[in-house]
């Protein structure tokens, strides 16, 4: 494929070289992976936000100026991708992130007391972390399980069918192995 | 003769035939076919199967084809993507083909690279979707391990590569030209049209996007021709569908069947029927973005036209069944918050107008309503209505507003005059 330059203002340094935080060998491997899949190098910005993310949880302003510095996408370019992408978080969420599906289907067999029931257990709404560091809530549009709703995704991990003691055992057990973690 | 194409791999088991299994089925032998043609055969073949886009629009695949310029010396560099952001509320059908037959997928994306005489391909796939993925990228893995997209099998001058893209999120994403801001990494905002994509995509190059079950009707269409295709459906339309059901059904579900099956049919038949004690109060044909239709439409069949005839669209084929017991006022609020909160903000009626509905939903179903707001209802919708926003979300939203105002009318004015919400 034909070699192409990005215009230029996409190329202005945003910090002094040496002061830029650093990205790790691994990821820098996996974005220059996911960067030789485009004809223009301006498409690996969000994958590389996506990617480091991965890697650390969240993207810290830290993490968006090593982007930025590596790939010579301006600082504001890449604020604007990781604000608007929903999956892309600029704040640090828990260790569990609960996506609930909100979708027609689930909202017709109970979302709404799920989601109570959510507030209730974790004292978290929409968006909010436990004060514990461990859940988060998040609403997802539909989780494309229609046919096993009500469901809720969790670190990636489908539960379909669920109920509100379903939903109390599932929060249980990973409030355990938590619990087992941090007294090991 | 073979009547599932679509779901003939897909056995009892939460497993996916890998590369060995699928060929020992017929894998890969539409697609050999399919290279031993010329392009243009190709895609007139495809024209006259009468396969339409199964991602909703419902727009000739072939046709859609025939847009890319032909001049492939003034035009090198042409790119296949596969829409795979199922994010449709209610939908969920792509998930089944891609998680348990992900060779299908890839041998449908190889037919129609060969088409457009494209040698990049993507699969724009949902951050949600990690089964999905995962199988995805081990079928990948093993076609390019076995050599199968190399130059020697396909006779082209460059290897096809496929590649995934896993989305950050975001329904508007779907929209074929947000989808391809979203691939060059940007904002996905919707481009405006024209020029199509076909025409420029991206990176301005010709590019067709095709969504996961189109692309997987091609490999038997390949195998047993345009007329038996066109013999798989029922009605008008041809070839066969994923159709769906959820929602206070006996027994929800996605099942393939031939298109022009009724909605009765898949309700009542293949659903189970509604759950005991309940009865149909109405039903989205296909998706949070179709028009509600009553239980006078039962005995229509699920094609295009006839769906489109009645006031709705067929959209994603996946039946959301509403019950009696089920508030439709509630129902219309939770899916209007849906799209208010996906809207992009590029457009006003969509950015300010989508907020504003659910405001004026949210005070009916809390019994602050007046009865004023159903006019003002209406003039959103008309509003938010196809040729005032820059693409389909807001039009898409207002379907089942003004469908509901329709049908559900009296359901409307008991939340104003009672004050509350008479299912609660």
């Amino acid at each position: 494929m034909e070699e192409q330059q990005l215009p230029e203002f996409h190329r202005i340094p945003v910090r002094q070289e040496g002061e830029a935080p650093q990205l790790s060998a691994e990821e820098i491997n996996e974005i220059d992976e996911e960067r030789s899949h485009y004809e223009c190098d301006g498409a690996a910005g969000l994958e590389a936000l996506r990617i480091v993310q991965r890697k650390r949880g969240w993207i810290s302003d830290e993490s968006l100026r090593a982007v930025s510095a590596y790939l010579g996408i301006a600082e504001a370019e890449l604020e604007g991708l990781a604000t608007y992408y929903q999956l892309l978080f600029r704040s640090p969420p828990g260790t569990e992130v609960i996506q609930l599906c909100k979708s027609s289907s689930c909202w017709i067999l109970g979302c709404e007391q799920l989601q109570a029931d959510i507030i209730e257990e974790l004292g978290i709404g929409p968006g909010e972390t436990s004060t514990d560091g461990i859940f988060t809530l998040l609403e997802n549009p539909c989780l494309g399980a229609c046919d096993r709703a009500p469901v809720l995704l969790m670190n990636g991990e489908l539960h379909t069918h669920l109920s509100g003691e379903k939903l109390r055992a599932l929060l249980a057990e990973k409030r355990r192995r938590h619990a087992d973690q941090s007294t090991d | 003769m073979l009547t599932n194409p679509l779901t003939k791999n897909i056995g009892a088991e939460d497993a996916a035939p890998d590369l060995e299994a699928y060929r020992n089925n017929d894998g890969y032998r539409g697609w050999l076919r399919a290279l031993k043609m010329p392009p243009e055969d190709l895609i007139d073949l495809v024209q006259k199967a009468g396969l339409r886009g199964r991602g909703g629009a419902g727009f000739n695949t072939g046709l859609k084809w025939s847009f890319v310029p032909k001049d492939r010396q003034a035009h090198p560099i042409r790119y296949l993507v596969c829409n795979a952001d199922e994010m449709e509320p209610g939908t969920f059908k792509d998930r089944l083909l891609m998680e348990r037959d992900p060779h299908l997928l890839l041998e449908g994306m190889a037919i129609a690279a060969h088409a457009i005489g494209a040698t990049s391909a993507y699969i724009f796939i949902r951050g949600e979707y990690h089964l999905a993925t995962q199988r995805l990228e081990t079928a990948i893995a093993e076609l390019n391990d076995a050599g199968l997209l190399a130059p020697e099998t396909t006779g082209a001058d460059q290897t096809l590569r496929i590649y995934l893209h896993r989305s950050s999120g975001n329904y508007i994403c779907g929209e074929e030209t947000a989808l391809l801001n979203a691939l060059e990494g940007k904002r996905a905002i919707p481009r405006a049209k024209p020029p199509y994509p076909q025409v420029s995509g991206l990176w301005g190059r010709p590019t067709v996007v095709n969504n996961v079950e189109t692309l997987c009707n091609l490999p038997h269409l390949l195998l047993h021709g345009a007329d038996w295709y066109r013999k798989l459906g029922h009605g008008e339309d041809a070839g066969t569908k994923l159709f769906g059901a959820s929602g206070k059904v006996n027994n929800p579900g996605l099942w393939e069947l031939p298109m022009g099956t009724t909605v009765r049919e898949i309700i009542e038949q293949h659903a189970g029927g509604l759950k005991a004690g309940l009865t149909l109060r109405g039903f989205l044909p296909g998706g949070g973005s179709t028009d509600f239709l009553g239980p006078e439409h039962l005995d229509l069949p699920m094609d295009y036209d006839a769906i489109g005839k009645a006031g709705s669209r067929l959209g994603t084929g996946t039946i959301t069944v509403l019950d009696e017991a089920t508030c439709p006022v509630g129902l219309v609020l939770n899916l209007t918050r849906f799209f208010a909160r996906e809207s992009c903000g590029w457009c006003t009626p969509c950015r300010d107008g989508l907020p504003w509905v659910v405001e004026i939903l949210q005070r009916i179903e809390s019994g602050a309503g007046e009865i004023d707001d159903l006019e003002l209802l209406r003039q959103h919708t008309s509003r938010m209505g196809p040729g005032n926003t820059f693409c389909a979300l807001a039009p898409g939203a207002a379907e089942p507003i003004q469908s509901a105002l329709k049908l559900f009318e009296q359901d409307f004015i008991d939340h104003i005059r009672g004050g509350s919400c008479p299912f609660h």
